[in-house]
């Protein structure tokens, strides 16, 4: 069991991400607003040349918002489907190696995290949830719609 | 070896592709010695590389095959439908195989002897009828460019990574401008950038494919469904060579074979029917590409039994999609226009070619996601022309940017009928109900707030913004209003994440120079989003305005000061150019001033003060034969007449006076001119009159020049009197309009058969010798 995976913060809660769908980790200070789409779709950057849609990681669990308001976010860039994102978190971490599968979590999680988690994983520094990013990016009301 | 299956799949891919309009082309022709011989070499080289690589199956096909035709090719054999037959499915069983082999998978066990037992001669086959494909121009065969294969993606990266450059090239242009300048830094700075635009241009190219790569497959196609249908079509494609977005050829081939599958199936009739119509058996199915100015033009003609406009209309009233005072007032073309309306088929029966229901409205709205247009032209009995009009690239959009609340938006350019301000003078805001309603000149069009639609709040009083009049593609006009105007911008346009295209209201997102991503609004989103009711408007609007168009069209007018400083206006319509000459080139001769323009001598209106010492600038007017010049200080503005005209008592050179943009000014009479100044001695000989299509380039431009040197008057295709002269590309049809002659040009320098009259367009001895017989033939 080799995976690896990063740490980040979302919500003051320490959670994982699969280190290999993760590009890169960067700092967004602009942000454009996109009127009218999801709530979870923070907004518009840019890196470099690439266009990077800004997803609310906190909206999509339905945990709050984020406050934007202080400028510089630190945010983790993906790809999904020829698309970029980036995803908004409070910190992060560090990478570490996934000591074990996912494994189900038996208690009950709020609807949000229940949604975007893939299971629970051991790793060295305690049991981590492991975050499926395409939920994350879905984002609540898809998921509603569906 | 992976390497090696590799290389042998990507060459199979290639030749398999370059063969499928071949292999059609040989069956109406089985004499054609390179035809057979290119089929025969793919056949050999498939089998070469199996027994190499060890794929018994395929090498037993390509053996199969590679004998047949090495018969036929012997004159053992003659190629007959059976065996073309035969021959494609064993090519297709090939590319089966090869794309299996691509997949990486084992090549499943199976029978092919049935394939193969077709191949022999005497085997029943199905009956195959005679599909025939004429390409253009001769086939290249030989002598294979001077090429290297590499991935797209490859050339993507390339392609972002010059995007990157740019904009950091923007960046760093704008850290030049704010410290100080230093010119060795410019002059460095300006080369690079130079550099950059070629860069950036050629990789732009290398996006860039030939059309042929679509077309390749049609002649295949069209004979398999005229096997199925029992009919026979000729398909004659033409330029090929016109070169389009890699991903733009994408978009369009699902439309294009939808269109031509209607064609064949629906369009062109049975052999029996078609003899009964008194037409030939065959069928003639013409498609071509040409380049207009930043769009493609594909044309897809059939000489079929064309649409029946009524018909469709009786069932879009049946269907509901539109009522019935309508129907009674729609055009021609607004009937044939119908048929892009959902639900609607005028086939009787459903058949497994086309006519599911899934029909031209699809067609239509793929071809509006890329911005393009689908125009239909149809007469009962004699046929039907669809044209896509296709932009260039998708990826660079012209666009204006605009601000809401501070953020910029950009809309695509080729939307934007006209820009106005929502306080100018021809220009009221009423709200009806919450609804906004613009007038326009006389005209209303429903008003959309962008703030509101976005859901922004906008700083700026309503009367204050300026209002954006959009034309969807295939929508009707509304008007946005926006707070701001900014910049005419060309924009490289990536699609969005689906999160943010779910909104319906953005085509895409793109970066501004500053590196900052901006949204780019999608015109009929926002019209849905905003509930302006598209379709059912257009109609209603257009029946309305039709009047009211033609009054107001012959009022556009020129504002100018004459030389005594009079306020004047000229009709637009009679102004041919504004010609500025040295003073020295006005004097009096046979009784009345006269200036000298070129080689011409024109009588001289309008001195009614003291002529500048150096420069004198004139209106060249033109009533349509003679011309004659007058003299001015200076232009205003175009403007229009919007208010009473008072009539002069007499007649003279002012006819009346008017308020224009808000001022009196007297309104110039040019027939009291032409009349006066003009006896009926010395009008000049009557020109020849030429007319040339005014939306082409090349016409205008390189050939337009020698038509004028040649001694005629170039007219457009608006003005519809009789010509002398017509000239078109070979590739459109007869004029619309009369002409005494009519000269066909065409591109290629070898005429496709020997009744072919049309010239060469860079065979400039023929071209002028035509020129000259037809000016000196009317005479």
């Amino acid at each position: 069991m080799s995976e690896l995976l990063l740490i980040v913060t979302i919500d003051g809660e320490r959670v994982a991400l699969p280190a290999a769908a993760v590009e890169s980790v960067v700092e967004l200070d602009t942000l454009i607003p996109v009127p009218r789409a999801a709530a979870h779709v923070a907004g518009l950057s840019a890196l470099r040349s690439r266009v990077l849609t800004v997803i609310d990681c906190m909206r999509s669990l339905e945990l709050g918002d984020t406050d934007c308001s202080d400028g510089i976010r630190e945010a983790a860039v993906v790809e999904l489907e020829g698309h970029h994102y980036a995803l908004i978190v409070d910190l992060v971490e560090d990478v570490v190696e996934a000591l074990s599968d996912p494994l189900p979590v038996r208690a009950a999680m709020g609807s949000g995290w229940e949604r975007a988690s893939q299971g629970m994983v051991e790793t060295e520094s305690g049991p981590l949830l492991l975050i499926d990013v395409a939920a994350l990016i879905a984002g609540g009301e898809a998921k509603a719609a569906a | 070896m992976d390497d090696l299956i590799a290389d042998f799949v990507a060459e199979c891919r290639e030749m398999l592709e370059a063969l499928g309009g071949e292999i059609v082309a040989w069956e109406a022709q089985p004499d054609d010695r390179a035809r057979l011989d290119s089929i025969f070499r793919f056949v050999h080289t498939v089998k070469g590389n199996c027994g190499f690589f060890d794929f018994p199956r395929l090498e037993a096909l390509s053996h199969a095959a590679e004998d047949a035709l090495a018969d036929v090719r012997a004159n053992r054999r003659h190629a007959d439908p059976v065996l073309v037959s035969a021959v494609l499915a064993i090519i297709d069983r090939i590319g089966e195989m090869v794309s299996t082999i691509e997949a990486g998978e084992e090549l499943p066990a199976g029978d092919d002897s049935a394939l193969i037992h077709a191949l022999e001669p005497g085997a029943e086959g199905a009956a195959a009828p005679v599909a025939v494909a004429v390409m253009d121009g001769t086939i290249k065969s030989s002598a294979a460019p001077r090429t290297i294969r590499l991935s797209v993606e490859l050339l993507d990266r390339v392609m972002s990574t010059v995007s990157d450059m740019v904009l950091a090239r923007n960046e760093l242009a704008r850290r030049l401008r704010e410290s100080t300048s230093d010119v060795p830094i410019d002059g460095a700075f300006e080369r690079l950038s130079s550099i950059i635009a070629e860069m950036r241009d050629a990789i732009t190219r290398t996006r860039m494919q030939r059309i042929e790569n679509l077309f390749v497959g049609l002649p295949r196609m069209v004979r398999d469904l005229c096997a199925e249908l029992g009919k026979q079509v000729l398909v004659d494609i033409e330029g090929g060579d016109v070169e389009l977005d890699r991903e733009m050829i994408e978009m369009i081939r699902d439309p294009l074979t939808h269109i031509i599958r209607n064609a064949v199936d629906h369009g062109i009739e049975k052999p029996a029917d078609r003899l009964k119509a008194g037409k030939r058996e065959i069928g003639l199915l013409a498609v071509s590409a040409r380049q207009s100015g930043n769009q493609i033009l594909i044309d897809i003609q059939d000489d079929g039994r064309g649409i029946d406009g009524m018909k469709l209309v009786e069932k879009a009233i049946a269907n509901g999609v539109i009522a019935k005072d309508n129907a009674a007032q729609l055009s021609h073309r607004d009937q044939l226009a119908l048929i892009f309306e959902a639900g609607l088929s005028t086939a009787k029966e459903v058949t497994a070619i086309s006519g599911r229901g899934v029909g031209m409205d699809v067609v239509r709205s793929n071809i509006e996601r890329i911005g393009g247009i689908v125009e239909v032209d149809s007469k009962v009995g004699d046929g039907t022309r669809m044209t896509l009009r296709v932009p260039l690239t998708l990826t660079i959009i012209p666009a204006l940017t605009v601000s809401i609340a501070g953020q910029h938006f950009a809309i695509p350019r080729s939307a934007i009928e006209e820009i106005v301000r929502a306080n100018g003078e021809s220009v009221t805001l009423e709200h009806l109900g919450g609804a906004g309603v613009a007038t326009i000149r006389g005209r209303r069009v429903p008003e959309v707030s962008l703030a509101s639609i976005l859901g922004l709040e906008s700083q700026i009083a309503e009367q204050d913004r300026t209002l954006i009049v959009l034309r969807p593609a295939g929508g009707d006009v509304y008007a946005l209003s926006v707070d701001r105007i900014h910049d005419h911008e060309e924009l490289v346009v990536k699609p969005a994440a689906p999160a943010v295209m779910a909104t319906g209201l953005y085509a895409g997102t793109t970066l501004a120079d500053d590196g900052s991503p901006i949204l780019l609004m999608d015109p009929a989103g926002i019209a849905e989003v905003g509930g302006v009711r598209l379709e059912a408007q257009e109609r209603a609007s257009r029946i309305v305005e039709a009047p009211v168009a033609a009054i107001e069209e012959d009022v556009a007018v020129l504002l100018f000061h004459g030389l005594d400083g009079g306020r004047r206006a000229m009709r637009l319509a009679v102004v041919d150019r504004i010609e500025e000459v040295p003073a020295t080139a006005i004097r009096p001769g046979a009784g009345q001033l006269r200036v000298q323009i070129g080689d011409a001598i024109l009588p001289l209106a309008g001195v009614n003060g003291d002529l500048p010492a150096e420069k004198v600038r004139l209106f060249r007017l033109n009533d349509g034969t003679c011309e004659i010049g007058y003299a001015f200080r200076e232009v205003i503005d175009l403007s229009a007449i919007a208010h009473e005209v008072i009539p002069a008592e007499h007649p003279a050179e002012v006819s009346a006076v008017s308020l224009v943009a808000g001022e009196p000014a007297e309104l110039v009479d040019p027939h009291w001119l032409f009349a006066t100044l003009l006896t009926a001695a010395e009008r000049t000989p009557e020109q020849p009159v030429c007319r040339l299509p005014a939306g082409d380039p090349w016409m205008q431009n390189m050939l337009r020049p020698m038509v004028e040197a040649a001694g005629y008057r170039v007219v457009s295709e608006t003005d519809e009197f009789e010509v002398d002269l017509a000239i078109l590309s070979a590739a459109t049809e007869s004029p619309r309009s009369p002409a005494a002659r009519v000269i066909r040009l065409r591109s290629e320098p070898d005429p496709a058969s020997a009744k072919d009259d049309t010239i060469y367009r860079y065979d400039r001895a023929a071209l002028l010798t035509a020129l000259k017989s037809s000016a000196t033939g009317r005479r």
